[in-house]
């Protein structure tokens, strides 16, 4: 027993040592591996999930890629680890993995107490509800006495909670475990309707065996701010994710595309030109290459082409760009200067 | 009997048993319409099968769309088995890279030419020794790769049914030699290995395996130093070999108290020492009169390896599910698991088969 009372403060001590080398030099451990290790969801169509050939296809798959674009200059030196919804906290801070990736929200506990740091929001969602036409229900305020399809452990089901106590109405939760069950569970007609992230409800609708049957109710009833996060007090690090980010939405704003980056070297623009590493200065900022977000721009593309290529309109998914428009189209992606 | 027969004046011509008492009626009436219960419960079966197979048949197999797109698919009333055909090498490899996946499959086509070999008590002996860690040797190469000229596979992109395989396979193997030493420790009069065995065993029992895979997964890593990450797969794998060896030592354990008293005696007025006693007295017959517990223990721990998906890893199941999260494919969820099932299945049914011949060859009649 005195052995293990000795031992306890020694197990301790390790344990604080760890945690400390795990606040400093995430990028030279990285540079060091020869890759970003990024964790990210697996299983959500558009944001991350393996395609038939196993590739990795998503919106936050392509941020991560961009992290490794700025890194390495070299997009594909990234690994993914698929996460649940319940480890992927957990591995970000066991030092698992370097960032995640994983349409995790923003919010203040996740913040502090969980030791993150989120960094720029690359997509703004929000709750909303499905609900089949022959229900007769126009607003989410008809849903009183509802049965509703909802997945269990996220920020859904408590938003879903409360909503209905604000508006002092009633329901029944029916929870399924996994998205495609949650469909199916619906189209069966196993509860009145379904409540997802908005994201998710369009792609959901799509698969629904007659799909004009359906209807997207107009409410909104939750911010979902949904960020890559880092581990908290390696600011280097948490700058490099934040900007690889703020890279795609800012060439989309000063209308460099994958295609066209090339020829913008030669733009007599001040702006393109520290943005694109002509004009030195943003890469040693970082620690980076000169050419980190030409990289960015050249390998993954504007935060435009990551957006269409995932879940824009040609996917099945075809999201509008609404609150993820830029400032400059009535949306909430602004970036800030470059330099 | 002729010389009744014969009295009866019809020389020579036997009389058979009523036509309605043997052939097919004769069986139908025996063992399907024994008196009115079962004439009814008969009836009631035979409605049920007429009523649920030929649309089943209709579903899966007249109406089946074997190779078609996901458009035709919804436009079509019949099973969509289409999910399996387009997604097969992501659902059977997962990760592994597109244009290496003939190396995973020749692994498992060894894994199993073996396995049918070690099937046959007839090939036992050194040169299926050799044939094991020749063919162990091969399946590492090629999963693995990085040397022959083979393009290095991470173990990250393991995934599908070599995965599946992997886990089962190698935990029930280290699993059972495993638990038999436990459940020898258990029995020993040495009191500090005994209670190790106890705790062990009982603390293992204790928890559900999901928790361990956690432990392994999630808890194993705070304790490790940054940047020292043990591989996920062997964490897993070392988590069902520990779990699954408490279950077959106290199986085991259960033979060894079966043994005859006598049997011990006999050994030490032998002049045995404890390990020849162990070795060829006692195990020999305690082990074969727990081969069917400790089989349906296997194939429960066959099964549990789908419980990795919890911790990420893209098992059969996992890769299975990952497709059906496609848009494409989101409604086929029936068909994929009856995929699924019938894979399992197979994998049991070749388990319990073994095991029964096991036991019949083993029946040395004591």
């Amino acid at each position: 027993m005195a052995r293990v009372q000795r031992m306890v403060p020694a197990v301790v001590t390790a344990l604080c040592l760890t945690a400390g080398v795990a606040v400093a030099g995430t990028l030279d451990d990285v540079k060091g591996k020869g890759f970003v290790q990024a964790g990210v969801n697996g299983e959500l169509f558009g944001f991350g999930k393996p395609d038939e050939k196993g590739v990795w296809k998503g919106l936050d798959v392509d941020t991560a890629r961009a992290v490794a674009a700025a890194i390495f200059g070299d997009a594909e030196k990234v690994k993914f680890t698929p996460l649940t919804a319940k480890t992927r906290f957990t591995a970000l801070q066991s030092g698992e993995v370097d960032v995640l990736t994983r349409n995790a929200t923003q919010t203040l506990g996740r913040d502090t107490e969980l030791g993150l740091d989120f960094v720029q929001v690359n997509y703004y969602d929000g709750q909303g509800f499905l609900v089949p036409n022959k229900l007769g229900v126009k607003s989410a305020k008809e849903l009183d006495g509802a049965s509703v399809c909802v997945l269990p452990g996220t920020t859904t089901e408590q938003n879903l909670a409360d909503y209905f106590r604000q508006n002092k109405m009633t329901m029944k939760p029916v929870v399924i475990e996994s998205n495609a069950e949650l469909a199916k569970a619906f189209f069966a007609g196993r509860c009145d309707c379904l409540t997802s992230d908005a994201s998710q409800l369009a792609g959901i609708r799509a698969v629904a065996p007659n799909p004009t049957d359906y209807a997207i109710l107009p409410e909104i009833i939750s911010k979902e701010p949904l960020a890559p996060a880092v581990r908290h007090g390696d600011n280097q690090w948490k700058d490099i994710v934040n900007y690889a980010v703020l890279a795609m939405i800012e060439a989309e704003e000063l209308g460099i595309t994958s295609k066209n980056v090339d020829e913008m070297t030669a733009s007599a623009d001040p702006r393109i030109q520290r943005f694109l590493g002509v004009t030195p200065g943003n890469g040693k900022a970082l620690g980076l290459d000169e050419k980190w977000a030409y990289n960015i721009v050249k390998q993954v593309g504007n935060y435009s082409e990551v957006f269409e290529r995932n879940v824009g309109a040609a996917t099945p998914l075809m999201l509008k760009r609404g609150l993820n428009a830029l400032w400059t189209s009535g949306g909430l992606m602004y970036s800030p200067p470059f330099k | 009997m002729t010389s009744i027969t014969g009295s009866g004046g019809h020389a020579g011509r036997e009389l058979g048993p009523p036509v309605t008492s043997i052939g097919v009626i004769g069986w139908v009436r025996a063992n399907l319409c024994n008196g009115w219960l079962n004439t009814g419960l008969t009836l009631a079966v035979l409605y049920l099968l007429w009523a649920t197979l030929p649309p089943f048949f209709n579903w899966a197999l007249l109406d089946g769309n074997w190779f078609t797109s996901s458009e035709q698919c919804k436009a079509s009333e019949g099973a969509c088995w289409s999910v399996i055909t387009a997604n097969i090498r992501f659902i059977l490899f997962g990760f592994y890279p597109h244009d290496l996946q003939w190396r995973p499959l020749l692994a498992v086509v060894i894994l199993i030419v073996l396995l049918f070999l070690s099937r046959n008590r007839r090939f036992w002996g050194r040169g299926l020794l050799y044939g094991w860690l020749l063919g162990l040797f091969a399946m590492g190469l090629l999963l693995k790769g990085g040397m022959f000229g083979l393009v290095a596979v991470d173990s990250d992109n393991w995934g599908g049914l070599p995965l599946t395989l992997l886990l089962a396979v190698f935990g029930l193997a280290a699993a059972y030699p495993f638990g038999v030493v436990l459940a020898l420790g258990r029995q020993s009069q040495m009191p500090v290995i005994k209670a190790f065995c106890v705790v062990y065993i009982e603390l293992i029992r204790g928890v559900p395996l999901i928790s361990m895979l956690f432990m392994s997964s999630v808890v194993f890593p705070l304790f490790l130093p940054e940047g020292m990450t043990l591989n996920k797969i062997l964490r897993a794998q070392v988590a069902i070999i520990l779990f699954t060896a408490a279950y077959i030592a106290e199986v085991v354990r259960g033979g060894l108290q079966g043994m005859n008293r006598g049997q011990y005696e006999a050994a030490e007025s032998l002049g045995l020492n404890y390990f020849q006693t162990m070795r060829l007295i006692i195990l020999p017959q305690a082990l074969k009169i727990v081969i069917p517990p400790s089989v349906s223990i296997l194939i429960s721990a066959f099964k549990d390896t789908s419980l990795v998906v919890i911790i990420a890893l893209y098992d059969l199941l996992k890769t299975t599910q990952t497709t059906l999260t496609d848009p494409k494919w989101m409604g086929y969820s029936a068909e994929a698991y009856l995929f699924l099932a019938l894979i399992y299945f197979l994998c049991c049914y070749a388990m319990s088969n073994y095991s029964r011949k096991l036991e019949k060859e083993l029946d040395t009649g004591h």
